[in-house]
């Protein structure tokens, strides 16, 4: 019986929903094949602006802040991944142990302090260990709060993978690392790189905690754009915004395939 | 692993070339191709890093950044305050080969007797433009953002910096700088507090944009910025009000406890050649304390409204206040900011 | 699960799990395996937080930067006003009051929209043919995973006064002078509504998703209304989906920065740019912007809290 689930103005409510959500991101998109260079009147299709980013007087800077931006998300991501998967089997195998529920609530904190406030105790901790602001501050602040966002997909798929099949590997006498290592990380394959990529997404994505965090000179492509957008939104911002749009929405995608196939496998 | 052992090592030492220079710098003050020239000339990596107010620069310092930085571009008032607390280093006599290029007039200046750690950048005026679209009456009075008329209200931008703001406002009531008469300071802080309801923003970076976008249509703004307004199509015009206006001379400081000193020295020898001095002119749109730059300078910018005012006009340095003068200004201005 | 590691979507990743633990012998590798976990989010978040209590009580010199000397100075400034000069008899202060509560109503509001609109959204997606479902969730997930600067910005560029809203609505002679929406309250408001709209639906969609809809037929049997079965049969069940939701929409947008500062403008002062003045801005005030993010923490902790026993009166049930 259908009746029940159904309420009138839901549907509309969800077709509302995502014009809200993507509106924005289409104007944007539009606009940066703006041909004009006023930033509102339309003056045709163009991809001067795409052409502007990577050749146009700003191109050093920003280049500069994407790859700054690449190598902190691609380390802080792979660190966050490691630590996480170690913890998740931990978490997911370890049985009951002491300390189970805060060690769960230390792994998630970062997700429940605010974004401001983190950025401020970062601060002011590398400020009194004397840790000078740049890359390294950066890396540390990033691994850290990646690591729940790492975290929550592998130890959910963990947590869907039964250990019989491990078990089974030990009574054929595979040792502790060869039943992990043959059996349990393939299985684990997909939660893991999920985990990776959405690190990898929310260190790219961070503003606050880089913009306290950052040192002389020390740009990433969140605190550059911000920089420029305070001093008028330009339209090569839009064609920047839209080639991260289109990242973002590229990593999602393989996160979510990847997952998908892993459940097929599964 | 050991890729990522080998990787880490290369974030963790900074790119080597001929050494670095860390510049410490306002937001949109110079322009990249002379950063450009610099780097090519001498070999030497020049990052940069910006701030939107005098007073933000101190903070940043004092709060640990000193020791990142080479050189810093404060505000005259500023410059000595920065020497008193101790945070600018000394240039020895003879350290800098272009020192005579230094406009007489800008070389014993009362913020830094004889030029000790400090070479004059650039200078100009700060008050206020009007989006002519908007409004056409009279605008040669700070009233225009202290008591706007009916048109203004609501779409003024205010710049985000203690010196300028409070300064004009006491120039509007006509009271002393670095007054400690309560009464003159309570009325300052009333007047202000009364204007507020009338600004749309707080904002340094922004007061460009804001004019050129339309987000505003009155703004307190430097003469340079304001000219570029105008360049980008705004119908603005940059008022000399008749009470008088805030007058500025930026200044290239050497930091003290500088990590690349030398290369400091030899960007500010760079930055003393008329030519690249002319050049941050004709970006910025303000005037240049260097002689011999006439020949580089777009006429465009010298014959500029902005950088001309009227004959008989009254332009005010920022005055460096003490401290116990200067905690009720800071109070005045918290008060106002929250 | 589809659409990995969405907030609230942590499943069965929870401390109730972990069986057979014995079988494949992880248990003596616990610790070993926990120490860098342990060791990065000790040392690099919860230290720091410590230290930043610890700051919060420290002396600002004049000018910026601190003297080891313990105060309360930074707690005096946000609730005691003296006066301008500080030298009239105590009274309470009710600026700093004045924009939490600002950032408590903004974030409360948001938090309603969120839900007015994300319910609704939540349940249509849940009950859609099981294959659809995935195509929807991921197209609520996709904005969430869009950067936020870039979210905020082009909101920004919208809903200014020369923007394509007001050109379009211009246009089309809807209005005659644009909205002059930006720089409002309402404009801070619409940046954090559509900053964290998805954190809502995510949750919620799995509270209904494992809803029992015979408990919806079996009301329907006995003759109860629609509307009926909605209030008094399914939001009780989905309650916990629900209450995740606005935590989830709630906590950040009490502590936001980039939707009042890209946004807001000269009279819109929330908590987050409260903070950020003090650090970044000219103030210069470090143990006041340390005190300002305990309260901000100290307010969130206890919405947890609450939220934490409400769950566990609700468990004993």
């Amino acid at each position: 019986m259908r009746g029940v689930r159904h309420y009138p103005g839901f549907g509309a409510a969800a077709a509302a929903c995502l014009v809200l959500l993507y509106a924005p991101l289409i104007v944007v998109t539009a606009y940066s094949f703006n041909a004009s260079t006023s930033i509102t009147a339309w003056g045709g299709f163009s991809w001067r602006w795409y052409v502007d980013v990577f050749t146009g007087p700003e191109a050093g800077r920003f280049g500069l802040a994407a790859r700054n931006s690449l190598i902190i998300a691609s380390v802080a991501a792979t660190l966050a991944t490691l630590i996480a998967t170690a913890a998740a089997v931990a978490m997911i195998r370890g049985g009951a142990f002491r300390g189970r529920t805060v060690t769960y609530a230390l792994i998630n904190l970062p997700l429940l302090v605010p974004e401001m406030v983190i950025a401020v105790a970062s601060l002011i901790f590398f400020t009194l260990i004397g840790l000078p602001p740049g890359l390294l501050t950066i890396l540390i602040a990033h691994v850290t709060f990646c690591i729940p966002f790492a975290y929550l997909p592998i130890a959910a798929r963990l947590s869907g993978i039964e250990p019989g099949f491990e078990a089974a590997a030990r009574d054929l006498y595979a040792s502790r690392w060869q039943a992990f290592r043959l059996v349990l990380l393939p299985l684990l394959g997909p939660g893991i790189v999920s985990g990776f990529l959405l690190a990898f997404i929310i260190s790219l994505d961070d503003f606050i905690i880089t913009n306290f965090v950052k040192g002389a000179g020390m740009e990433t492509l969140p605190t550059a754009i911000y920089g420029s957008v305070k001093q008028g939104i330009k339209p090569n911002i839009m064609a920047i915004s839209t080639l991260m749009l289109l990242t973002s929405i590229a990593f999602v995608t393989l996160s979510y395939a990847v997952n998908r196939i892993g459940q097929k496998t599964r | 692993m050991k890729r990522l052992v080998a990787l880490a090592a290369l974030i963790a030492t900074p790119a080597f070339a001929e050494g670095e220079l860390k510049l410490y710098n306002w937001f949109e003050y110079i322009p990249q191709e002379l950063l450009d020239k610099f780097e090519a000339e001498t070999g030497i990596d020049v990052t940069m890093d910006t701030y939107d107010s005098n007073e933000a620069l101190l903070a940043a310092l004092k709060a640990g950044k000193l020791g990142q930085y080479d050189l810093a571009v404060p505000g005259d008032y500023m410059v000595r305050i920065m020497a008193d607390e101790g945070l600018l280093d000394t240039i020895a006599e003879g350290e800098l080969a272009n020192r005579g290029n230094i406009d007489p007039q800008w070389l014993d200046v009362p913020f830094d007797p004889g030029r000790r750690h400090s070479i004059p950048y650039q200078w100009g005026s700060t008050a206020f433009a009007v989006n002519r679209d908007v409004y056409q009456g009279d605008i040669s009075t700070l009233g225009i953002i202290f008591d706007p008329p009916e048109e203004l209200r609501g779409r003024i931008n205010v710049l985000d910096s203690q010196g300028e703001v409070l300064t004009l406002g006491s120039i509007y009531l006509g009271i002393p700088q670095c007054t400690q008469d309560r009464a003159q300071l309570k009325a300052l802080s009333d007047m202000l507090m009364a204007a507020k309801a009338h600004w749309a923003s707080f904002g340094s970076d922004i007061a460009k944009d804001v004019l050129v976008s339309g987000d505003a249509a009155a703004g307190m703004i430097y003469n340079g910025f304001a000219a570029k307004a105008r360049a980008e199509g705004a119908n603005v015009e940059y008022a000399f009000p008749r009470e008088g206006y805030v007058v500025w001379m930026d200044n290239v400081v050497l930091l003290k406890d500088a990590p690349n000193r030398a290369n400091a020295l030899k960007f500010m020898d760079f930055l003393l050649e008329p030519e690249n001095a002319a050049a941050v002119t004709n970006y910025a749109a303000y005037a240049p304390g260097v002689l011999g730059t006439e020949p580089f300078l777009d006429p465009a910018i010298t014959e500029a409204p902005e950088n001309n005012p009227p004959e008989g006009q009254k332009g005010f340095f920022i005055e460096a206040c003490d401290e116990a003068t200067q905690r009720l200004y800071d109070a005045i201005w918290t008060n106002l900011k929250k | 699960m589809a659409g990995a590691g969405q907030p609230g979507a942590a499943g069965g990743a929870g401390p109730a799990s972990g069986s057979g633990a014995e079988a494949v012998g992880y248990r003596r590798l616990v610790v070993p395996l926990l120490v860098p976990a342990w060791a990065v989010v000790g040392l690099f978040m919860v230290l720091p937080v410590a230290l930043m209590v610890v700051y919060s009580f420290l002396t600002r010199e004049f000018r910026g930067g601190v003297t080891w000397e313990f105060t309360l100075a930074a707690y005096d400034q946000f609730f005691v006003n003296r006066g301008l000069f500080g030298d009239e008899p105590p009274r309470l202060e009710w600026t700093y009051i004045t924009i939490f509560w600002r950032s408590i109503w903004q974030a409360a509001l948001a938090t309603l929209l969120c839900l007015a609109i994300g319910f609704p959204t939540a349940w249509f997606i849940a009950t859609r043919p099981r294959a659809s479902r995935g195509v929807w969730l991921f197209l609520i997930t996709i904005p969430y995973w869009v950067n936020l600067l870039i979210r905020t910005v082009s909101l920004r560029f919208i809903l200014r006064d020369n923007g394509p809203l007001n050109e379009a609505l211009l246009a089309l002679g809807v209005i005659s002078k644009p909205l002059g929406i930006i720089n409002t309250d309402l404009a801070v408001q619409l940046g954090l509504f559509y900053s964290y709209l998805p954190f809502m639906v995510l949750p919620i969609y799995a509270a209904v998703e494992r809803y029992d809809h015979r408990l919806s037929e079996a009301a329907a049997d006995l003759h109860a209304g629609r509307w009926t079965i909605l209030r008094e049969i399914v939001i009780p069940a989905i309650r916990p989906g629900i209450v995740a939701g606005c935590i989830l929409v709630f906590v950040p947008c009490l502590g936001a920065f980039l939707a009042p500062d890209l946004l807001g403008g000269a009279r819109n002062f929330m908590i987050g740019s409260l903070i950020d003045e003090q650090f970044r801005g000219s103030q210069g005030n470090w143990p006041f912007g340390a005190a300002c993010a305990v309260i901000l923490m100290t307010m969130v902790l206890a919405v947890l809290i609450a939220q934490a026993r409400a769950a566990l009166r609700g468990a004993g049930r």
